[in-house]
């Protein structure tokens, strides 16, 4: 029985997708009186669905579920995804897991660690401040951090995010943190002293994980088991929050096991006018065909992440008259650098995963200045350093390979408890040529062709990582590590076969895949996120970024979909001003 | 297709994981631990209802709140198609693979050698629930508690242990 069912129409509004855009929008229209149905093709292990919305209980600390059972899916028997580096792979370098974030109701949130900082002032107008790099597709975006300051606080706010303002290089913000910040890691103080005797400026992770109680869900105990797990005892906000507070309103009805694949049109085709979807939590019938059904509602909104929305538009063929749907794909390039160090660092077997950051390598130095000149790049930008490890020891086991060294290794634990990783999420800038688009063949398990990714870095991302890496590992050194390593995912260069984070980008921060812009001639959605085409749907995830920033993207695309949210019910918010 | 393993093929199992995953005077052999019983447990988790894929939640009991890890989880409809077409390439895969292993173990495929190393390792280091691990013997070598909650750890076994 759906809700609204007036005006011939299911609800207000149809959301596809769950994740914390999805939910973000899901909160936003509901608290505004608009009635919600919102479609998830993943199963439901998060929470109950009848009042008083329980968590449900499924999630444990549980290495073989979540790491290698892909209990939050998707499964790549369903749902193969392919991946080749450009043109020269053929159709494709490989089959299978390509950038998989859970398909699971509440999407990567439920098992990312949620570090959620926000952009700063300079990330939203990159053109205008630094200019075009040649090869690249440097554009401003149309909205500004101060557009966005007030739905970043109200963000926060929602997911509840734990931190403090001590990071020098951070914008201005309009209140405090909801939280103080959580535990600091053991492993984490020791390379934070080392970032600032090398003269960085470490700070604790703003985080989506309650350090007190908040909204009902108790304090983190820090259990150990963080990124790629969901959290036993709902101290993650992101994103049960948002989706139980919309279904206490009595307007959100969620359908899990429900894969949207296709969106209904006026005959013009500048409407949309509902979904069909596949209803998976029924058997297949006898010809093995899944149950089809539909909704009608008067608004659309595309949240199943910047891997799937651009397939959704392109099985479509709709939102496309620019022609860039799919195209201008960014991931974080990541650099990774390790450190194994005589004591024990407890680093994955206690704590958060990651409780600090530093960011000096966003905006660099005169180092990185000279770099960037030669190698005859106008500018160079990195990411945010992660200061984490989370391996657990199946997967570590793995990576010490089999015969006589292992109980000895596995004692010493290099690749774990004695280990400490730097991640720098580094920016990547925006090509038109790295696309998400439709397998000639490979089809998913309902006959749909498998999204495939085209994927290969600018020469700034590589410059940028070949600059860093040496700085991190001295850091590493400085902490007290006995060895240092470094790598990038994707592998580059002599490291290029041999990954063991795999051939694709291992990144799980997808972005711009339909890109927004205030040209409909190049861009995808206007700057309030809905489709130039159809301007009854948003688009409320990663995929509208014009640039991929060195920061997480999770925080701005909930602040992003909120506000998308809160413009389509006409009730904005207020610009904000510094504390 | 037979399901599961017989016991000649049990032995070879356990033989060629503690070849793979071996042990010494601290640490257990993998085969040793139970790798056979999870091998053995996966191959026929559709004799169970619900299928011995996912162990339950959210606690063990071992620190605490309602033991529920052997409340397994149900599978959905497709998952069921996925995990049954996926244990029974496994099932060929291992009667194939050890029916074929000479006296030495030595004639092995790197597929096959790949596919019983990756579960020698999730038998050993995985939860015991999962038929391997025996009396959390992997664990206790590696001086690994395994899962915590609702226990956890308190901010100063984070931050000072
Ligand atoms: C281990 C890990 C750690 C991470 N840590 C961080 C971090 O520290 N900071 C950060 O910013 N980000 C982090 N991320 C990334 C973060 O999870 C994503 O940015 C975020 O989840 C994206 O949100 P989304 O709502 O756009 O999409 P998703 O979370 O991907 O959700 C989309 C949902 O839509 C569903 N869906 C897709 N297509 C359809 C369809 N056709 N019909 C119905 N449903 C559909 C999917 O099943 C999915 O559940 C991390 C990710 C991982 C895996
Ligand atoms: S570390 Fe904290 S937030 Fe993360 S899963 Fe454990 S209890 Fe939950």
């Amino acid at each position: 029985m759906m809700l609204g069912a007036v005006d011939g129409v299911d609800a207000d509004a149809i959301i596809i997708g769950s994740g914390p855009g999805g939910a973000a929008v899901a909160h936003s229209l509901t608290q505004a009186g608009w009635s919600v149905i919102l479609l998830e093709k993943g199963r439901n292990h998060l929470l109950s669905l009848q009042a008083p919305f329980a968590p449900l209980g499924h999630f444990s600390n549980d290495e073989i579920k979540f790491t290698q059972r892909h209990f939050l899916g998707p499964d790549p028997i369903l749902e193969p995804r392919t991946f080749r580096r450009s043109l020269a792979d053929g159709d494709r370098l490989l089959t299978g897991e390509v950038n998989n974030l859970p398909s699971t109701l509440g999407g990567g949130g439920v098992h990312a660690d949620g570090k959620l900082p926000r952009f700063r002032e300079i990330d939203f107008a990159l053109r205008s401040e630094l200019g075009p790099v040649e090869g690249a597709d440097i554009a401003d975006w149309p909205v500004s951090y101060a557009d966005l300051e007030p739905y970043y606080a109200e963000a926060e706010q929602l997911v509840g995010v734990a931190g403090e303002e001590t990071n020098p290089f951070a914008a201005w913000r309009s209140g405090p943190f909801p939280m103080p910040p959580g535990a600091d890691m053991f492993g984490a103080q020791i390379s934070s002293a080392a970032a600032e005797r090398a003269g960085l400026h470490p700070y604790r992770a703003p985080t989506g994980v309650n350090s007190v109680e908040y909204q009902g869900r108790p304090a983190c105990n820090n259990c150990g088991f963080c990124a790629f797990y969901g959290c036993p005892i709902e101290a993650k906000g992101d994103p049960v929050g948002m989706l139980r507070a919309a279904l206490e309103t009595g307007r959100c009805q969620i359908i899990p096991s429900a894969y949207a694949t296709e969106i209904t049109t006026d005959p013009a085709r500048t409407r949309a006018t509902g979904v069909r979807y596949l209803d998976l939590s029924v058997a297949p019938n006898a010809q093995g065909d899944a149950a089809v059904r539909e909704l009608r509602a008067h608004h659309l909104v595309l949240a199943g992440g910047a891997f799937e929305t651009p397939r959704l538009l392109l099985r479509n063929e709709l939102g496309n008259s620019s022609g860039r749907v799919g195209q201008h794909l960014m991931f974080h390039f990541q650099t990774l650098v390790v450190g194994a160090f005589r004591e024990r660092l407890w680093g994955a077997s206690r704590g958060r995963s990651v409780t600090h950051l530093h960011d000096d390598h966003i905006d660099g130095d005169s180092a990185s200045r000279a770099a960037a000149q030669a190698a005859g790049l106008p500018w160079i930008r990195g990411g945010i350093v992660e200061h984490g490890s989370s391996t657990g020891p199946v997967n570590e086991a793995l990576l010490q390979g089999a015969g006589p060294h292992h109980p000895l290794a596995m004692r010493n634990s290099e690749l774990r408890e004695r280990l400490w990783v730097f991640t720098m999420q580094g920016e990547d800038l925006s090509q038109q040529s790295n696309c998400v688009d439709l397998d000639p063949t490979v089809r998913d398990a309902w006959g749909f062709a498998a999204g495939r990714v085209t994927y290969q870095p600018h020469q700034h991302e590589l410059v940028t990582s070949n600059h860093v890496a040496p700085i991190l590992e001295g850091v590493l050194r400085d902490a007290g590590a006995v060895w240092t390593a470094g790598s990038t995912s994707p592998p580059v260069g002599d490291h290029a076969g041999a990954s063991p984070m795999g051939l694709a980008p291992a990144s799980y921060h997808i972005m711009g895949t339909a890109k927004m812009g205030f040209d409909p001639l190049n861009s995808v959605v206007d700057p309030t996120s809905r489709l130039w085409d159809l301007p009854n749907v948003i688009i409320a995830d990663s995929s509208v970024f014009p640039t991929s920033t060195g920061y997480g993207p999770t925080l701005t695309l909930v602040a992003l979909a909120t506000r998308a949210a809160r413009l389509l019910t006409g009730n904005p918010l207020r610009q904000s001003q510094p504390t | 297709m037979q399901t599961g393993l017989t016991p000649t093929q049990t032995l070879s199992l356990i033989a060629l994981m503690n070849k793979l995953v071996p042990g010494d005077d601290l640490s257990p052999a993998a085969g040793d631990s139970g790798g056979a019983e999870y091998v053995n447990m996966l191959l026929t988790a559709f004799d169970y209802d619900p299928p011995h894929i996912w162990a339950g939640g959210p606690f063990s009991g071992r620190h605490g709140g309602a033991a529920s890890f052997e409340n397994w989880l149900e599978l959905g409809p497709w998952e069921i198609l996925a995990w049954k077409s996926r244990i029974e390439d496994l099932n060929n895969q291992y009667h194939a693979g050890l029916d074929s292993l000479g006296p030495e173990l030595a004639e092995i495929s790197d597929e096959f050698r790949e596919l019983v190393f990756t579960h020698a390792c999730e038998a050993l280091y995985g939860d015991p629930v999962y038929g391997g691990n025996r009396e959390m013997s992997g664990w206790l070598a590696i001086d690994y508690r395994g899962d915590s909650q609702p226990k956890g750890y308190t901010d100063q076994e984070v931050s000072a242990p």
